[in-house]
C-alpha cells in the first residue's frame, strides 16, 4: 500500500484581473500515497484552497490552470473530460468545506443530500442508499441517525452539519478526502472532536487526506506530511515530525512561534507575530516571496531560489540555518 | 406554520378593512356625489332630492358602515348607469380580466424565468445583454403605447391579429403580451439576481463536489432555491397586473373589469367605482397572502418554524 | 535591508474613493446615456419658448395632420401637425415641461412623505415600524391607476391635481427603501457612538443617518420620477389626467389614436419620446445605484 495516489507537479494558477495577471499559485509540487495525510498550511490568500479546488477540477472559469503533471491514481486530471471528472468527484475524491452552515442545500433534507451522492455514482436502490446514510451518520457520531434524515440543514447545529458533511464525503468510500479548513468555523471544543473523527476515519478506511489549515497546532497532531505555503508558493515541505523539529524556512519558524507551547512558551510572554504585509501577486513575481517580511532578507533573495534540502524535506531559502540569527526573527 | 398563516390572515383582513374605508371616504370626501349624479343642469332642489333618495345626507360613517355591511354580504348596491346590481356586473366583467391576468402572468413567467436563468449562467454574455435590454426597455415602455404599436403592426399593417375585442383566443394575444411584458422585467431581474447569488453559494460547490452534472446543479440545486422569492414576486405582480389591466383593456377594448372601471369613472358611477377599487384591492391582498403562504411552504426554514 | 528598487516592496497606489466613484461613473454607459438624455430634455423644457417653432396652442384648420418631414412634409412643421393643425414639434417640446414637472414634483412630494415614514420606522422600530409597515401594505393594496383616475375624475383634471394625487400615492417605494437603509445604518457603531455621547435624536437623524442613506434616496427619487411620468401619461391617455389643450405626451398619444389607422406617426412620435425620457431616467437611476453601491451590483 505504498503506491502514489495523487501526484501534482509544477501546478500554476493564474487569474486575469483588470490590473494584470494575478499569479495565485506558482509551481507547486506534492504527492500523496494511499492512506497518507498531507497537510497544506498557510495563511489566508496563500493559495491553499485554490490548490485543492484545482485537484477537484472545481476552479472558476476565470482561473487558468497549468501543470507538468496532475495525476490521480491512473487518471490524468489535466486531460480528463467532464464526465471522467464527475465520476471522480464525490466518488473517489471527496471534499469537505470550511463553512458547514452554508455548505448544505437549505431546500433539501439531510437524507436527500446524503443519498444523492451514492445514487449519482452507484446503481443502488433508494433504500440501500438510505441504509448507507444512516450507517455513516452513526459512524460520524450522530445519534438518532434515522430521524435526522428527514431534517433540514437549518435544524442542525454547526458541529452537526460538519459531521453531516463528513458523512456526505464518505458515502462512496473515497480514496482521497480533501478537507478545506474543516474546523475553522466551529467552536473550539467541537474542533477537536471533528479532527479526531477525521483522523480515526482515515485510518479505519485507509483513506488519504489533504488537510488544509492555517492552524499548525492541528497539523502536528494529524499529518504525516506537511506542505507550508506562502503567497502562492510552497516554501517548505517534508515529513511532519521533521518539519516541526527542524523548521528550515523563516516563514515556517515564524508560524511555529505563533503557537503557544506548554512548557516552552513563558507565561505572559507575547506570542510571535510576523510583521509586514503579503506582497501583491499581480504582475511578474520573482525571487523569494517572503523577503518583504523576512528578517534575514538580503539582495541575493531577489534571485529565484530553487528548492533545497534532501528528497523528503525540502525548503526554498538560501540561508536555512536557524543558527544564522534566531534573535533577529523574534521581532 | 399555522400560527404564521393565522397571523398573516389577520393582517390581510386588517389591510382589507382599512383599504375599504380609505377608498370609500376618498370618493366621498372629494366631492358632492349628489351634485355629480344630478348632472350639470340640475337645480338645487333636484340635487337635494337626490341626496335624500340615496341617503347622502346622513353622516359618512353611517353610510360607510351600511356600505361595508352590505359589501360583506356581496351586495355593492346598484349601478347608477347600468341600473343593475354592481356585484353581478363586476362578476360578469371579471372573467375577462382574470383570464387576461392569468395569461399575462404565464407569459411573463415563461419569458422571464428562462431568460433570467440563462443570463445568470453566463453573466455579460450575449443572452445576458439581450435580457438586460429587454428588461430596461420593458420598464420604460408605456403600456398603452406598446399596445397601440402592436395594433398598428400586427392588426393594421400585417392583418394577423384582431385589433380589439375579446371574442376568440386570438383577441387575447396582444393584450397578454402587453400585460405580461409589464410584469416581465421585475421577475427577470429577480430570477437573474437570485440565480447569480445561489450559484456562488457554498452548497452549489458542495453539489459539484458530489459529482453532480451541470444540469442537475442548475435546476435541482440552484433554481429550487432561487425560485422561492420569484414565486412571491409573481403573485404580487399578478395583483398589480389586475389593477393595471385598466389601461390594457381600454387600449384593446376588452370589456373586462378594468374597462368597466374606466367607463364607471367617466360616468360618475360611484357605487361601481367603489366596489371595483375594493375588488382590485382584495385581489392584491389575496394574492400577496397566498404568496406568503406559498413562500413559507416552499422554504423549509419557514415551513418548520 | 529594505530595498526601494525591489518590485515586491512597491506599494500599490490605489485611487481614492472619490476618484474610484468618478472612474466608475465615467465607465458606466447607462449612467452617461441617461444623464445626457435627461439633461438635454431638461434644457429643452426650460428653453421651450425659445426652441419651439410655433405656439403649441395655435390651431390651423387649414393645416391639419401635415406629415413630418421624413414622411414628405415641409420644414415649416418638422414633425407635422395634429388633428387641429397644431405644430407637433412645439407641442412635444412643451410636453417635456409637463412630464418633467409632474415627475419632479410628484417624486418630491412622495419622497418627503415616504422618507419621513421610512426613516421613522427604521430608526424607532417597534410600534412606529409596525404602523408604517401596515400603512405600506395598505397603500400597496390600493390599485394606483384606478384610485388616481377616480380622484382626478372627481376633483377635475388639472396639472396641480394630477401632481398632488400622484405625490400622495407613490410614497411606498420611498418608505420601503428608506426603512431598510435606516435599519441597516442605525445598527452601525457610529450611530451607537452618537447615542452614547448624548446627541439628540433629530441631530442623529440629520447628521448620522441621512447622509448615509442619501445615495439610496437619490436612486429612488429618479426611479419614482420615471414612475410618476409614466402614470401621468397613462392617466392623460385615459382622458382623466392633464386636460386638453395642455400638451401632455400621454394626451397626444390618445388624440392621435383615432387617426392611428392612417397616420400612425401621430401615436409613434409622442410615445417614443416618452419612452426615451423614462428609459433615460431609469438608466440614470440604475447607474447611480451601480456606481454608489458597487458591492450590491448583480
Amino acid at each position: 500500500m505504498t503506491d502514489t495516489l495523487l501526484s501534482v507537479k509544477n501546478l500554476t494558477l493564474n487569474i486575469p484581473t483588470g490590473s494584470g495577471t494575478l499569479h495565485a499559485v506558482r509551481g507547486i509540487d506534492f504527492d500523496l500515497k494511499r492512506g497518507e495525510t498531507l497537510s497544506i498550511v498557510g495563511e489566508s490568500g496563500s493559495g491553499k484552497s485554490l490548490t485543492s479546488l484545482a485537484v477537484m477540477g472545481l476552479l472558476g472559469k476565470s482561473i487558468k490552470r497549468q501543470a507538468d503533471e496532475m495525476r490521480f491514481d491512473n487518471v490524468d486530471l489535466q486531460t480528463a473530460n467532464r464526465r471522467v471528472m464527475r465520476d471522480l468527484r464525490g466518488n473517489r475524491i471527496a471534499m469537505i468545506f470550511q463553512e458547514p452552515m452554508t455548505s448544505l442545500n437549505p431546500a433539501y433534507t439531510i437524507g436527500d443530500q446524503l443519498t444523492e451522492t451514492l445514487l449519482l455514482h452507484r446503481k443502488v436502490s433508494k433504500s440501500v442508499a438510505r441504509a448507507r446514510a444512516i450507517e455513516l451518520l452513526e459512524k460520524v457520531g450522530i445519534t438518532a441517525a434515522e430521524s435526522r434524515l428527514s431534517q433540514y440543514p437549518h435544524q442542525l447545529s454547526g458541529g452537526l452539519r460538519q459531521r453531516v458533511m463528513i458523512a456526505l464525503a464518505l458515502m462512496c468510500e473515497p480514496d482521497l478526502l480533501i478537507a478545506d479548513e474543516p474546523t475553522t468555523a466551529l467552536d473550539v471544543t467541537i474542533q477537536a472532536q471533528i479532527l479526531r473523527l477525521l483522523v480515526d476515519l482515515t485510518r479505519e478506511m485507509n483513506m488519504a487526506m489533504i488537510l488544509i489549515t492555517h492552524d499548525l497546532g492541528v497539523v502536528a497532531r494529524v499529518a504525516d506530511k506537511v506542505a507550508v505555503m506562502y503567497a502562492g508558493e510552497l516554501v517548505e515541505t517534508g515529513p511532519a515530525a521533521e518539519v516541526f523539529a527542524t523548521p528550515s524556512h523563516p516563514y515556517t519558524r515564524g508560524l511555529l512561534r505563533c503557537i503557544p507551547q506548554p512548557g516552552k512558551t513563558e507565561r505572559g510572554a507575547p506570542l510571535g507575530t510576523i510583521p509586514g504585509i503579503v506582497p501583491s501577486l499581480i504582475g511578474e513575481v520573482s525571487g523569494c516571496v517572503f523577503r518583504t517580511r523576512c528578517p534575514h532578507a538580503r539582495p541575493e533573495c531577489r534571485a529565484d531560489i530553487p528548492l533545497r534540502g534532501d528528497a523528503s524535506h525540502e525548503f526554498k531559502c538560501i540561508h536555512p540555518d536557524g543558527a544564522l540569527s534566531e534573535e533577529g526573527e523574534a521581532a | 406554520m399555522l400560527p404564521f398563516i393565522l397571523k398573516r390572515l389577520g393582517l390581510a383582513l386588517l389591510v382589507a378593512f382599512t383599504v375599504s374605508f380609505i377608498s370609500f371616504s376618498l370618493l366621498f370626501l372629494s366631492g358632492d356625489p349628489a351634485a355629480a349624479l344630478a348632472g350639470e343642469t340640475a337645480s338645487g332642489e333636484d340635487i337635494e332630492a337626490i341626496r335624500r333618495v340615496y341617503g347622502f345626507d346622513r353622516p359618512m360613517l353611517v353610510q360607510y358602515g351600511e356600505w361595508l355591511f352590505s359589501a360583506i354580504r356581496g351586495d355593492f348596491g346598484e349601478s347608477y348607469y347600468f341600473k343593475l346590481p354592481v356585484a353581478s356586473l363586476i362578476a360578469e366583467r371579471l372573467q375577462v380580466t382574470m383570464l387576461l391576468g392569468v395569461c399575462g402572468i404565464t407569459f411573463a413567467l415563461l419569458t422571464a424565468v428562462p431568460l433570467g436563468v440563462a443570463a445568470a449562467i453566463r453573466p455579460n454574455s450575449l443572452i445576458d445583454r439581450v435580457a438586460l435590454f429587454l428588461s430596461v426597455a420593458g420598464q420604460a415602455m408605456p403600456s398603452f403605447w406598446f399596445g397601440l404599436i402592436l395594433i398598428v403592426v400586427f392588426a393594421i399593417q400585417l392583418g394577423l391579429l384582431p385589433p380589439s375585442g375579446a371574442a376568440t383566443w386570438r383577441h387575447f394575444i396582444m393584450p397578454t403580451i402587453v400585460l405580461g411584458y409589464y410584469a416581465m422585467p421585475a421577475i427577470m431581474r429577480l430570477t437573474r439576481a437570485g440565480m447569480l447569488d445561489v450559484l456562488n453559494s457554498d452548497f452549489i460547490r458542495t453539489a459539484r463536489a458530489k459529482g453532480a452534472g451541470e444540469g442537475r446543479v442548475l435546476f435541482k440545486h440552484a433554481l429550487r432555491n432561487a425560485i422561492i422569492p420569484v414565486v412571491s414576486l409573481a403573485a404580487v405582480q399578478m395583483g398589480f397586473m389586475l389593477g393595471g389591466s385598466i389601461v390594457v383593456e381600454s387600449v384593446f377594448a376588452l370589456h373586462g373589469a378594468g374597462f368597466l372601471a374606466w367607463e364607471s369613472i367617466a360616468r360618475n358611477d360611484l357605487p361601481t367605482v367603489q366596489a371595483l377599487i375594493l375588488v382590485f384591492s382584495m385581489f392584491y391582498i389575496v394574492f400577496t397572502f397566498l404568496a406568503d403562504v406559498l413562500n413559507a411552504w416552499l422554504d423549509p426554514r419557514m415551513r418548520s418554524s | 535591508m529594505t530595498d526601494a528598487t525591489d518590485p515586491l516592496y512597491q506599494e500599490v497606489q490605489g485611487p481614492t474613493p472619490r476618484q474610484m466613484l468618478k472612474l466608475r461613473a465615467l465607465g458606466h454607459k447607462g449612467l452617461i446615456f441617461g444623464l445626457i438624455v435627461v439633461g438635454l430634455l431638461v434644457v429643452i423644457a426650460i428653453l421651450a419658448p425659445i426652441l419651439a417653432p410655433h405656439d403649441p396652442y395655435e390651431q390651423s384648420l387649414m393645416n391639419r395632420m401635415v406629415p413630418p418631414v421624413f414622411l414628405g412634409g415641409t420644414w415649416e412643421h418638422p414633425l407635422g401637425t395634429d388633428h387641429l393643425g397644431r405644430d407637433y414639434l412645439s407641442r412635444l417640446i412643451y410636453g417635456a415641461r409637463v412630464s418633467l414637472l409632474i415627475g419632479a414634483v410628484a417624486a418630491l412630494i412622495s419622497g418627503v412623505i415616504g422618507t419621513a415614514m421610512g426613516v421613522a420606522a427604521g430608526y424607532f422600530g417597534g410600534k412606529v415600524d409596525a404602523v408604517v409597515t401596515f400603512l405600506i401594505n395598505v397603500r400597496l393594496a390600493m390599485p394606483v391607476v384606478l384610485v388616481a383616475l377616480a380622484v382626478v375624475a372627481i376633483l377635475g383634471g388639472s396639472l396641480t391635481v394630477v401632481v398632488c394625487v400622484l405625490g400622495l400615492l407613490l410614497w411606498d417605494r420611498f418608505a420601503v427603501v428608506m426603512r431598510a437603509s435606516t435599519l441597516q445604518v442605525s445598527r452601525r457603531d457610529y450611530v451607537a457612538a452618537a447615542q452614547v455621547i448624548g446627541a439628540s435624536t433629530p441631530r442623529i437623524l440629520l447628521t448620522e443617518i441621512m447622509p448615509n442613506i442619501f445615495n439610496n434616496l437619490i436612486v429612488v427619487i429618479t426611479l419614482e420620477m420615471a414612475h410618476a411620468i409614466l402614470l401621468e401619461a397613462a392617466l392623460s391617455f385615459l382622458g382623466l389626467g392633464v386636460q386638453p389643450p395642455t400638451p401632455s405626451w400621454g394626451l397626444m398619444v390618445s388624440e392621435g389614436k383615432n387617426m392611428m389607422l392612417f397616420e400612425p406617426w401621430l401615436v409613434l412620435i409622442p410615445g417614443a419620446v416618452l419612452f426615451l425620457l423614462v428609459l433615460a431616467i431609469n438608466l440614470m437611476g440604475d447607474g447611480l445605484r451601480d456606481v454608489t453601491a458597487p458591492e450590491g451590483r448583480s
